[in-house]
């Protein structure tokens, strides 16, 4: 199952390529190999795909997303709600279409 | 609290007022249909949704579904798993690989029963940590055995990318990455499929724009709308297509604008092209041999290759399915899940015979597990 629930841009690591962002409290290392150098900023919001930035997300459409997401992760501890946006990372239906 | 899983967060999202209004529309506007809608949602994502919410029950009789291909694991030919069995089995390799692949089985085992035997398999949360495994055993031969659609492909060819740049010489790639359109094409071609209209899958379109479909309206002249996964976007994405339909027309449009352009993510497109080309002939388990459907590396990358480097370990017989098996006729819209003679018989989840019955977006599949929606 897909939900694409988008995450904010914590930090960008020009270096190495790759960008901590934020999903529902959740941070991890993201690869920005797939996004146009400079593309991604600070404060951005993405959709993550096993481990890479697919692409930028609205801001507006983002936050609308997150605030029914945000309702229902409020009743998980965090141990829960680590496991089900790591789940959505490799949702596999992205590999499918 | 029972352990959550990810399905019923997606709960959220069956805002049923939402839903109710969307079907109340969509049933207004069936109306002027001239015939029935035969939708084709492509992607198994889409299935799950439609099946879990029993859509079909909130909308018109003349609206029907037909269950699309779109689901990497389930066409994935017994030979290929085969394959990855074969170098599995090599000494001092490491397989890696995605999804559920490690428990669908070949002809004769599957990776997770290798891997309870000993084989060194294992599951990759990213294809980055392939590279992580290589770099940690350098004297091991490190196989990455790539599966995906579209949506998938450019990670690999990141991973290609990564390795060349730094340098790593054990890292082999087994290419089975496949394509969207020339599936639809396939499906479409022989003028007995059922289908005039199509769900188009989101994430696809998202690394190559809605684009691809662009050809489709106008060669089968049917409606093709690009939509989310959530229960409201197939809604929505139906109440297009239903539009299109009654107003006669046949265009490309994309509800899940939030993510999908038409000319979708340049650069990853453009890594791929660098390292990936069409392959002339690919097995569909289920549809059988559709020409320039998949991907292969260039030949450039030949020693990089898993095909080519260690062709002498790998099985070369096509495989098919048991001959009861009717996948290929569901995914024309032909039959249903029940009209097959094996389905929750023989065939099962447990143990699938056919393709439809291999992985959770599979129809067959979808069908059992929500046996109860449809009543």
């Amino acid at each position: 199952m897909c939900l694409s629930i988008p995450s904010k841009v914590v930090s960008v690591d020009r270096e190495k390529n790759t960008a901590v962002v934020d999903t529902m409290g959740v941070k991890r290392e993201a690869g920005l190999d797939l996004m146009e150098e400079g593309s991604v900023n600070v404060d951005d919001y993405v959709l993550i795909h096993i481990g890479f930035v697919m692409n930028k997300i609205d801001e507006e459409d983002a936050l609308e997303s997150l605030k029914v997401y945000h309702e229902i992760l409020a009743k998980l501890d965090e141990e829960e709600r680590s496991r089900v946006v790591l789940e959505d990372d490799n949702c596999e239906n992205r590999g499918a279409p | 609290m029972s352990e959550l899983k990810l399905k019923d967060l997606y709960d959220g999202f069956r805002d049923p007022a939402t839903i109710r209004m969307l079907a109340a529309q969509i049933g207004e506007a069936a109306k002027a249909l001239h015939e029935p809608l035969r939708i084709m949602e492509v992607c198994g994502g889409h299935t799950h949704t439609i099946m879990k919410y029993g859509l079909p029950q909130v909308l018109p009789d003349n609206i029907d579904f037909i269950h699309g291909p779109g689901c990497p694991v389930c066409i994935m030919p017994k030979e290929r798993i085969d394959h990855a069995i074969a170098l599995a089995r090599m000494d001092d390799t490491i397989l890696v690989t995605l999804g559920d692949m490690i428990r669908v089985p070949g002809s004769q085992s599957s990776l997770a029963v290798e891997r309870a035997a000993g084989r060194d398999i294992r599951p990759l949360y990213t294809p980055m940590d392939a590279l992580k495994i290589a770099k940690e055993h350098p004297d091991k031969k490190v196989i990455f055995f790539a599966i995906g659609f579209e949506t998938t492909t450019p990670m690999t060819a990141a991973l290609l990318h990564a390795a060349i740049a730094q340098k790593v010489t054990n890292l082999y790639f087994h290419i089975n990455h496949v394509l969207v359109p020339p599936a639809i094409d396939a499906i479409m071609s022989d003028g007995q499929a059922k289908i005039n209209a199509f769900i188009g899958p989101s994430h696809v379109s998202v690394i190559t724009g809605a684009k691809i479909y662009a050809p489709l309206p106008q060669k089968y002249s049917t409606p093709v709308v690009v939509c989310g996964f959530e229960p409201v976007d197939v809604m929505q994405g139906i109440l297009m297509a239903v539009r299109q339909q009654a107003e006669g027309r046949a265009e490309l449009e994309i509800e899940y604008s939030r993510s999908v352009t038409m000319e979708g993510n340049v650069k990853a497109q453009q890594l791929i092209d660098m390292y990936l080309q069409p392959r002339s002939h690919f097995r569909w388990r289920g549809i059988g041999d559709i020409p320039d459907s998949a991907l292969e590396l260039k030949p450039e990358f030949a020693h990089l290759d898993a095909e080519k480097v260690f062709a002498e370990v790998l099985p070369t017989e096509p495989i098919d399915d048991h001959k009861l098996c009717i996948c290929g006729t569901i995914l024309k819209g032909l039959a249903k899940p029940m009209e097959c003679k094996v389905f929750g018989t023989a065939c099962t989840p447990n143990s699938p015979l056919g393709s439809c019955m291999v992985s959770s977006e599979g129809a067959c599949n979808a069908y059992y597990r929500y046996a109860g929606v449809l009543g």
